[in-house]
């Protein structure tokens, strides 16, 4: 293992730290409406998805063969670049995490790499129209679509089942909101974990320690696997409380339809060659949801600070990428250690201000507001 | 920079069709359930049509989600 260079191993250890974030930023997407609903209690639901990313993981062969699906020229992209772009994404997730925000975690590692890469070869390395036709327009369109979608199945699904008894209403939706959560834990493991992969294998390949056109070794599968399966375990519960309880009160035939319809977007995207984020999907959905029954209340003050979250994403990833990249290009080792010690600095000021107002599995579901600032313990929660 | 408008209208039809039809063809086999529960609470009888009603819906479900989980494993194609 000669080839493994002090910087790779950096990248490989990174990749897995952000392969980590994604998890737990992305657990909301599948289990978010099935845990405020009280289909599946908070830990099974992680537990659920966890293991269903592993699975999701090990599955899928297709490991993705360019680090960026085509947004930067991959000939000029350096382990250091990858690495600065890495940073970006991991610390842009964190906060957003901290805030309770849902924001895709796909924008914030194309966001890291596109400043990486610009800072490190120049704006030519960027392809900007790219950027528009495998970004922007799936952004727009994809939660768009997954909206009108399950604004209308909520719609009729309500219309069909008004006359019947509610109580069996509400369980049999209840336990169907089990396999269609099920299914988006399934896919968002074969999809992001495979992006991880992809990653190391590439990055291994450039330092010579694999030949061209290698598959990812079993090492890289399984770590990859298990860095977003303990992520999606442990849960980002801040996300979580935000898309279950924040932007709309949801209820079981509405986790439903929002779920199915987040799985019928992510399958037939993925199934005709579209990148898109399964976070957008999963807001778009429960935002649907939410219009599509009669007398809920939608917060639109949440889902327009959502939005903003997702304008701002790819920028803000772009701009730590571009810095920790001019680090790492100028300062060489030195610069590339001073990153990661500021990186890990930053974390954990990130951690401990979230321990100040924690949300996890026991009271996920008591309020539908994050907040950063302590809160003195109240005894109203009641647990839905 | 072309746009592949065909193919953004294909998924665009196929995830709302989809939905929409799954959402409806479930809230039946709810129906079928609901009513299967009344009876039994009502009577004491059973509902055979109810739980037909039910039992076929749902298996149309059960077919989809398998379809879906054909479509996530690239192993099967």
């Amino acid at each position: 293992m000669d080839h493994i260079t002090f910087l790779v191993a950096v990248v490989i250890v990174t990749a897995l730290a952000f392969d980590f974030t994604n998890g737990f930023h992305d657990t909301a997407n599948a289990m978010a409406t099935s845990i405020a609903t009280g289909a599946l209690k908070p830990r099974t639901a992680v537990l659920i998805a966890g293991v269903l990313n592993i699975v999701g993981a090990f599955l899928s062969t297709e490991v993705a063969k360019t680090i960026s699906g085509g947004i930067v020229d991959d000939t000029l992209v350096t382990p250091g670049m990858i690495f600065a772009g890495l940073v970006g994404a991991i610390l842009w997730n964190l906060l957003t995490w901290l805030v309770g925000l849902p924001s895709s975690s796909s924008h914030a590692l194309f966001g890291g790499l596109i400043g990486a890469v610009w800072v490190g070869a120049g704006a030519e390395g960027v392809h900007f129209t790219k950027v528009v036709e495998k970004v922007l327009i799936p952004a727009l369109a994809s939660p768009l679509v997954a909206g009108i979608a399950a604004l209308i199945a909520t719609y009729l699904a309500y219309r069909l089942t008004a006359r019947a008894r509610t109580d069996s209403v509400t369980k049999g939706f209840r336990a169907g909101q089990i396999a269609s959560a099920s299914l988006v834990s399934l896919a968002h493991g074969t999809n992001d974990a495979q992006k991880t992969m992809g990653i190391i294998t590439l990055t291994l390949i450039s330092a010579g320690a694999l030949g061209h056109d290698a598959g990812p070794p079993v090492w890289v599968i399984a770590s990859a696997g298990l860095a977003i399966g303990l992520g999606t375990y442990l849960g980002g519960w801040r996300i979580i409380r935000t898309m279950g309880k924040g932007l709309t009160e949801i209820q079981s035939p509405q986790g439903f339809a929002a779920e199915t319809a987040s799985t019928a977007v992510i399958l037939t995207s993925a199934h005709l060659g579209f990148a898109l984020s399964t976070t957008q999907v999963a807001s778009g959905s429960i935002l649907g949801a939410g219009l599509g029954r009669q007398l809920a209340e939608v917060r639109w003050g949440v889902a327009g600070r959502m939005v903003m979250a997702w304008l701002i994403t790819l920028p803000a990833a772009a701009l730590v990428g571009g810095v920790s990249a001019g680090a790492v290009r100028y300062g060489g080792n030195f610069g590339t250690v001073v990153v990661a010690l500021v990186a890990v600095a930053v974390t954990a000021g990130i951690v401990l201000a979230a321990r100040r107002n924690p949300v996890g599995a026991h009271n996920v579901n008591d309020t539908h507001e994050v907040s950063i600032k302590p809160t003195a313990p109240t005894t109203v929660g009641t647990a839905a | 920079m072309k746009l592949d408008w065909t193919a953004l209208g294909q998924v665009a039809a196929v995830s709302l069709g989809a939905t929409v039809a799954v959402v409806v063809v479930f809230a039946f086999g709810v129906l079928g359930l609901a009513r299967v529960e009344g009876a039994r609470e009502n009577d004491g009888g059973t509902h055979t049509l109810g739980f037909a009603q039910a039992g076929l819906c749902f298996l149309a479900c059960a077919a989809v989600v398998a379809y879906g989980i054909h479509l996530i494993v690239p192993q099967f194609h």
